[in-house]
Formats: structure tokens, sequence, C-alpha cells
């Protein structure tokens, strides 16, 4: 499987906002305003949207397969619901320790996965994955099990507003830290790390001629990402003041590497759009069919890729293409 | 002493289940890079089938064997020219993304017909007992299945090795542009072997039933373990695959007997050393 | 600043709460189940359990209308499950509560439950803690602790003294195990060794032959219904331990009825102790089952969780009828915990006041063939048993 093939990239994020980009970013707060009894949803679409483009940046732009992501998600909550219990319940400070763990945990688990093969390095975060969500279950007495950790005490959001069962804090939490890290993340991928990252995907054997280290690049894009998303884990800690061992487990990973591709890897807005489609797609259905929605799921997975490679984004382009060429 | 053998006995019929069924995906992966998620759905389809043929046609369970090969490897053919043929060229993450929508697919539409629950399966009753051999109880079942595996895998290295299909296999794994500027039907082969991938596979998942169990969930529960099989056995390589499976269920149940409170760990941490140590499988190919 | 927020959050929810009860002519009900993924044979039982007893009684109640609201929650995903409860409770204004197969889906909405104050009804997670997470709660299903200690108790009793445990690695398999050893022990019997096994297990081989090695009279096993169980009792019956004499003993959840023809002949003769067998003798049984085959199917046999989503029901009935239609949450648990009686087709059941769980007889079954298919006959019974796990 050559690398070169797995992502569509048709170019990299220009430094100046779009028009196109400002909507983008526009919309959650009309959604905030428009849908004032689904933000709940919503928060849980910014903390996903988080974790994807964590993702997104080991996926689509190191091209490190990665089927235990949620590793570092449920080692960020976990220790954000741990510093709750033992009194630390600030939550900035809170979440920014929680990053830090998962940022670690992460360049730790890089030793064993970016000296593999493709195929190699899927299974070895597999591996992670599940034995992290065993680890879990063993030490039930300190992580609750698969009872998981309820009631924690979370503060209030800058000592004033408490994540209440109405969400409007969690919403302008996630909201608050999604953008933070993304503007940090567009940074990144447009620096010469972000170039060499493209390069590393591309063409992996060259870049040492060059000059790069290729496996320095990729443990500290690893460990980044591991600490995104920590810091995704640990919001969902504290905007639900709960935790349970499916933040670990394996179809958290596996539904999250479903929402990056959905979106289109390589872009950091692929990764945002599928978490919303994926959770809005997922919590519809369910609603009207509760038994059977992962079928009209999987049929739209389907269809989709039979209609345009690249997911969202890339059938968009297609289209995009499709209708300048009839201009012309 | 007499424990041990039981207990490699034991990991030597889990791994040969393992083996039915991961070949084909250990194939489709080598031969033709495609990354096929829906394989565990195949695998599951052919347990429903054997079930469905035994309690609504009456058929017996062996001559079920035959029948779910043959329906579930052309089914296979169908869906390989119908949809897989045209993905061959997308990236590995298109095909992950259909390939996992199709067994979500699979999954609902077996819950539909069959219900959630687990399926019933009434072997025949000389399956189903122990025999005692040198003063080790072995299950005639298990035995069954690794003395079937043993002499379906003697037969596919025969195969491949002897037979001039075997020999064009082996060309276009190894390098399938000049395989076919040798003049090599590629897309031929492609098919017939993907069909006796699913074939296989869906063999697999009927036997499995009485070892693993059969409900609407098993593509997806499973899938892991198919996985696992694949990659640390290397794709594309038949004695990569049977000696990664052996290597994992001995090590699963060892582990379990041995170590129970670890029995958990021992398969992925032996997973994460082997790959480790070989980052391209036992017999992968050196990219 | 943030204690006058948290006040008017708090005010404006009872006053959704009170002025839910003038509102429609229509009562919903919100179900959150685990429908997709690995627990949807259990989800589907709770479903239909509650479908056949509305269909059974009709969907008024006091003049008011009763409406059936499903949620999935797919699996254990505790924040899920709260943000559905908290949904169910602000957007489509149920005013009960219910359904829940797994334990972490129950303890993430006692939060919710408490502070919308809406009563909620378990109609299966079975761990003992749940009760205690909110006063609105009130279980009307079983706890592990509650089938396991009489189960110690009759192996105590009938000449078994050496006994083998062997249960599933998460909290009710823990939760079984303790009340077990400790109940065993009192009683004079001896542990002879112990075992768990990881939740993921496609085999059981490695853990039948330690049992086989140590030679017990008899192994206590609990684990899942479903693949946990099924795989378990074929791995037992294939090593010949049955033949070696040693007894299966286990909770119900070993020979559930939902799964227990999938089993086969393996499972004849396990000695079993639950709150509920398919087979149960008596008119209450008789009319459920029928109403139960018009639900879900001719070929389906009702479990233990449907009779939890029966009587579910039937309790919210009960508190709509006393309240005429006005349904307040105070009020719906001052009725429940003066003392409510509830013929279910397991039995008589009823709910303490004290702790708002079940309390109500445990049979000891047998797996025996009737009629060609296996059924667990009940042959002895503890009444009236409180949940240990409380005290």
């Amino acid at each position: 499987m050559a690398a070169a093939r797995d992502v569509v990239m048709p170019g990299i994020a220009r430094p100046r906002w779009t028009p196109l980009e400002i909507v983008f970013w526009l919309a959650p707060i009309a959604a905030y305003v428009a849908f004032p009894d689904r933000r709940l949803l919503l928060s849980q679409i910014f903390i996903y949207g988080l974790f994807a483009l964590s993702l997104d940046l080991v996926l689509g732009y190191a091209g490190i397969l990665s089927l235990g992501h949620a590793a570092f998600f449920g080692a960020g909550a976990y220790t954000a619901a741990l510093l709750a219990q033992h009194g630390w319940t600030e939550p900035l400070s809170g979440l920014v320790a929680s990053g830090a763990v998962s940022a670690a945990f992460g360049l730790v688990v890089s030793l064993l996965v970016v000296p593999g093969s493709e195929l190699g390095r899927l299974m070895v975060t597999l591996g992670v994955g599940l034995l992290m969500f065993e680890v879990a279950n063993h030490a039930s007495s300190i992580t609750g099990g698969v009872d998981g950790l309820t009631d924690l005490p979370i503060g209030a959001l800058l000592g004033r507003i408490p994540f209440g069962l109405d969400g409007r804090a969690a919403c302008a939490y996630g909201f608050a830290i999604l953008l933070v890290v993304f503007l940090l993340a567009r940074r990144l991928v447009q620096s010469p790390f972000g170039l060499a990252l493209r390069g590393i995907r591309e063409n992996v054997r060259r870049m040492p001629a060059i000059g790069v280290d290729v496996n320095q690049r990729l443990r500290i894009v690893f460990a980044v990402a591991a600490g995104i998303a920590g810091l995704a884990g640990a919001a969902l800690t504290q905007t639900t003041q709960l935790c349970g061992i499916d933040s670990l487990g394996f179809q958290r990973s596996a539904e999250l590497l479903i929402m990056l591709v959905l979106g289109g890897a390589g872009r950091l807005y692929g990764a945002l759009i599928g978490a919303t489609v994926f959770i809005v797609a997922q919590d519809s259905l369910a609603g009207l069919s509760p038994d059977y929605w992962q079928f009209w799921l999987g049929a739209a997975l389907v269809a989709l890729v039979l209609i345009a490679r690249g997911g969202l984004l890339g059938a968009l382009d297609a289209l995009r293409r499709r209708v300048t060429r009839g201009k012309r | 002493m007499r424990t041990l053998i039981g207990v490699l006995f034991d990991g030597v019929a889990y791994g040969s289940l393992l083996f039915l069924i991961s070949l084909g995906l250990s194939v489709t992966m080598g031969l033709m890079s495609f990354v096929n998620l829906a394989h565990g759905a195949f695998a599951m389809m052919g347990g429903f089938l054997c079930v469905t043929l035994m309690r609504r046609l009456g058929i017996s369970f062996g001559l079920t064997l035959p029948l779910v090969f043959v329906v579930i490897g052309a089914a296979g053919a169908l869906i390989e020219l119908g949809l897989y043929r045209r993905l061959y060229r997308a990236s590995a993450l298109d095909q992950v993304l259909f390939t996992i929508g199709l067994t979500f697919m699979t999954g609902a539409a077996a819950t539909w017909i069959w219900g959630p629950s687990q399926q019933p399966i009434a072997l025949p009753p000389s399956l189903h007992h122990q025999i005692t051999l040198l003063g080790v109880d072995f299950g005639v079942y298990r035995l069954f299945l690794v003395g079937f595996v043993v002499v379906l895998a003697a037969l596919l290295g025969l195969g491949v090795a002897r037979t001039r299909f075997g020999a064009q296999l082996r060309a276009a794994v190894d390098n399938p542009q000049a395989a076919a500027g040798v003049g090599i039907n590629v897309s031929l082969l492609f098919s017939i072997t993907f069909a006796l991938g699913t074939g296989l596979s869906g063999l697999g998942g009927a036997l499995a039933i009485d070892v693993l169990g059969l409900d609407p969930t098993f593509a997806l529960k499973y899938l892991v373990y198919f996985l696992l099989v694949v990659v640390v056995g290397g794709p594309g390589s038949l004695k990569g695959s049977l000696a990664a499976a052996l290597l994992l269920g001995v090590a699963d149940v060892a582990g379990k007997y041995y170590v129970p409170q670890l029995g958990s760990f021992v398969i992925y941490a032996a997973m994460i050393i082997l790959l480790v140590v070989f980052p391209h499988g036992l017999y992968g190919r050196r990219a | 600043m943030s204690f006058t927020r948290s006040g008017l959050l708090v005010a404006s929810l009872l006053c959704l709460a009170t002025t839910r009860a003038h509102a429609d002519d229509t009562i919903k009900v919100g179900l959150i189940l685990e429908s997709s993924g690995p627990f949807a044979s259990q989800a589907r039982q709770i479903a239909n359990g509650a479908k056949a007893y509305v269909k059974a009684h009709g969907d008024t109640v006091a003049g008011k209308k009763i409406e059936l609201v499903f949620k999935d929650v797919g699996g254990p995903a505790p924040d899920v499950a709260k943000r559905l409860a908290q949904e169910l409770v602000t957007r489509d204004k149920v005013q009960f509560l219910g359904g829940f197969v797994l334990t972490p889906n129950a303890l993430a909405v006692a939060p919710v439950a408490t502070q919308a104050k809406v009563p909620t009804i378990i109609m299966n997670a079975a761990t003992s803690i749940i009760t205690a997470k909110s006063p609105y709660i009130v279980r009307v299903s079983f706890t592990l602790s509650q089938v396991a200690a009489p189960l110690a108790e009759w192996a105590a009793k009938n000449n078994i003294k050496h006994v083998y445990t062997l249960v599933s690695d998460y909290g009710p398999g823990n939760d079984a195990e303790t009340t077990f050893k400790t109940v065993f022990t009192a009683h004079g019997g001896e542990i002879v060794g112990s075992v768990k096994v990881p939740l993921k297990n496609p085999d059981f081989s490695p853990f039948i032959q330690r049992i086989k090695d140590a030679k017990p009279e008899a192994v206590f096993v609990f684990v899942p219904a479903g693949d946990a169980s099924v795989g378990f009792m074929k791995a037992f019956a294939e090593r010949g331990l049955d033949k070696a004499g040693i007894k299966l003993i286990g909770t119900g959840d070993l020979t559930d009825d939902d799964v227990l023809t999938a089993m086969g002949d393996p499972a004849l003769g396990v000695i079993s102790t639950h709150h509920y067998s398919a087979a149960h003798e008596s008119p209450e049984n008789a009319a459920f089952k029928k109403v139960y085959a018009e639900v879900a199917g001719a070929g389906v046999r009702p479990n233990f969780m449907a009779v939890g989503g029966w009587d579910g029901m039937h309790l919210i009935y009960d508190v709509v009828q006393k309240l005429g239609g006005n349904v307040d949450g105070d009020k719906a648990m001052a009725f429940i915990k003066s003392g409510v009686t509830i013929q279910s087709p397991r039995g008589t059941i009823s709910i303490d006041p004290a702790t708002r769980d079940v309390v109500q007889d445990v049979y000891v079954r047998k797996v025996q063939k009737v009629g060609g298919q296996l059924y667990n006959i009940e042959f002895d019974k503890v009444a009236h048993v409180k949940d240990p796990g409380k005290s």
C-alpha cells in the first residue's frame, strides 16, 4: 500500500482566512442560538471535532495509520477525572494538566509506533489501545472499571459558570478549546514542520536526503496529537462530570477513524466536518430507527465512497471541479 | 506435562480456526493491496447460512460445509466484480470507509433477518465428546478442526507451489505489473483468489459457530483477531498466516491458563512485541 | 454569582417539572436502551416487555395517554446516556425515565433524575449501588448479590463443600463473586480456587482446564448472558467436566431464557438461582407470555429482562393511576416509597421503601427438557430476598 495514495490534499490551507472559513466558524455560534435544546449535542460535536483534529495530524498529515487513538483520549479523560476526585476541581488548569499527561504518554507510545511498517503501526496502535482498556478495567479501584467514575466534582468555568445540564458552559468551553487548538494546528501544518510532515507522508525515503530527521518529526507530531486528544478527553469528562471506560475503547477509536475519513483526511476542516456529520447523522438515524440505524449509516458510507474519493471534502472538490469545468 | 500438551492443543485448535478465516484476508491484502475490513462479514454470513441450511432445509452439518464454501465464494466473486473492483485504485482510507460501511449494513441486515440473539446449532453427537489419547483428553470437535485445517493448509501449500495457478498467484503477489507484462490475466486471478478467500472464510465462520458462537455482531467483534493474524504473519503469505495464527492462539490460551490474572494482556503484548521485532510480519515482503 | 445562576437553573427545571403536570393529555415515558451493538438482544427484550404491557392494558391510564419514547445508547456510553436523558427531559418532556441494560448508563443518568425530579425506573442494570445514586431511582429488576447469596446458601445446605468460582472481570462479576464467597464460607463451605475471565474472551478452554485440575465439587459461574455464557457452556461440556462429576451452578444469567436454546443439551442439569423463569407457572406469567408473543413474534421466548420491562411499566401505570394522571416527581416517589406491591409474571414483588430497590422471591431452578425444549424448572425458593449488597 503506497503512502502517497492515502490522502487527497489539493492544496495547503492558505495563510489568510477565506470568507468560507469565517462563515464556517460563525456557524457553531448560529447553531448555539438556533437550537437551544440541543446544546449538549453541540458541545459533544466540538469535543469530538477536536478529537478528530488530533487524529488528522497523525493520520492525514503524518500518514501514520492509528487505530488506538482513543488511548490518549481516555488518558486525558481519566486524568481530569482523578484530579477532580482528589480536590483539583478547577477545569482549565485540570485541562492543561490532562493534556500534558496525554502528550507524555503519546511520546512513550511513539517509540513503539514510529519505527514500524504501515500495517505494523496500525496493529501496534490497536494493541496499545486494547491494552489500555484492559489496564483500566483491572485497576477498577482507581478507574471504577466498567462502571466508570460518576458525580465528579468539577468546578465552575472561570469560577462563575457551572457545567450544568443546559449545556451553556459546555458549549462555550468546547468551542473555545477547539478554536484555540485549531488556530495552533493551522499554524503548525503551514510551518516548515508541517511541510516536512507532508514530505514524509509523500516520500519518506527522500526526506533524510534533505536533512530531515524523519523519526524525530513523527514522534513530535504523535505526542502533540496525543496531547490534543487528551484535551478532548478531559473536556468531555469536565463537561459531563463523568468518565467511562468506553472513552478508551476500540469502538471509540474506530468511530473516530470513520469520522475523519468521512470528512476527508489531511485538510483539518475534514476532521471537523466529519465529526459533525457523523454525530448528527448517528443521532438522527438512531432516533428514527433505534435498532437498525447502522444499516443506513453503512449505506451512506458506501454510497459516499462510490460517488467520490477523499470523503465529504473530496466530494465537494469533485463537485467544484465539475462546476468550473462546466463554466469554461 | 499432560496439561501442557492439552493446553498447547487447545491453542493450536483456536489458532487453526483463526487461520482458516483470516487466510482470505491475508491474500486480499497482500495480493490486491485492498483493505477489506468486511472480511469478517463473509465469515459471519457463512455461519448464518450454515444455521439456516440446517434448520430450514434439514441438511446435516457435514453437508452444509461444502455448500457454504461454494455459496459464499460465489457471493464474494460477485461482490468483487461489482463493487470492489472499482476501488482497487482508491486510497486505503477510502477502502476502509467502504468496507466498514458494508460491514455495518451486513450486521444490521443479519439482525433484521435472524434477530439479535445467539444462534443455536445442533452438531451431530459424534462430534461432541472427548477421547483420550496417551492419557490426555482431546475434544473431538477440536481434533476435527485441527485435522481439517492441516489437510487444507497442505493442499493449499501444494497448490501454490506446484500448480500453474499457484505460480501465477505467487508472481502476481511479488510484482503485479511484471506479472501482467508476462501475460498473466491478473484481474481474473484476483477474482478467483478473492472468491476462494471468501469461500474459505465463510467455511471458517460455519466451523466457528460451536467455538466462538454466532450473532450479528460477529463480524466486528472478531475483526481485530483476523487483522492481528494477517499483519503479524505478513500479508499475502500462507505460511505467515498459519504461523501467526498458531503462535497467537497458543500464546492466548497458554497465557490464560498459566497466568489468568494477565489473561487478556498476553495476546496484545505478544502482538506488539512480534510487530516491533518483525515490522513487516513474520513472513512479510520487505518493502 | 454562580450560586444564583445554579439556583435559577434549578428553579427553571423545577418549573418545568411542575408545569409538565398540567400540560398535555399525554404522559411520555423515555426508555434509554442499548438497542444497537452487543446488547441489542437484551435491550429488545426490555423494549418488547414494555410494549407488551401497554398492549395488554391499553395505552390510557386515568384519562391520560401513555406514549413510549425509545432512545438508543448503543452500548456502555455514559456520556451519551446522560445527554439522552437530559434531552428526553427538556425536549420530549418525559415524565418518567426507564430502561438501562447496563450499569454505567444508569449511573450516568442519576444526576439528571435528581435535578429534574423525574422518577427513573431501572428495568435491568443489576449493580447494588445504583439506587443509592438518586432519590428518584427505583429498580424493578434484581441485583447480582440478591440472586448469588441464595445460591451460596443452597449449595452449602446441599452437601457441596468445595467450590471453584469463575466470573467475568467487571463490576457485576465482582459483585457476584464477593457475595457468593462471603455467604458460602459463612455457611461452612470452602472456595478451592477463583478465576476472573476477561470480558472479551472467545475461548474458555484454558479456564476450563484450570477448573478440571482443581477438581472441585462444583463450579460457580457468572458471565454476562450472550456469547460468553454460550461459549462457556459449550467448553464446559466439551471438556467433559459434567462427566467428571463437577456440578455447574450459577446465577440465572448463565441459563438466560434468551440463549438457553442456543446452548443446547450441554446446559441440562445446571442449577441456577434467579428471579424469573419463562417456565414459571402462574396465571400472570401465562398472560404475559401470550401478549409477549404477539409483540415479539411467536418463536421468541421472554427472559428476565422482558419481565423487567413489563413490571417497570406496571409500576408506572400504578403511579399514574394513583396520582390521577397528574404526575409530580416528588408525589410519585412518595407513593412508591409507601410500600408498593406488584403481581409480576415472576411472582409477587415489592419495593423496599428504604432503598427503593426490589424485594422478591429468588427461585432455585434446574435446566430440564420440557416438550423438546430446554427450560429452567423451579424446584425451591427463598422468599422475600432484599438486596444484601446494601447492608
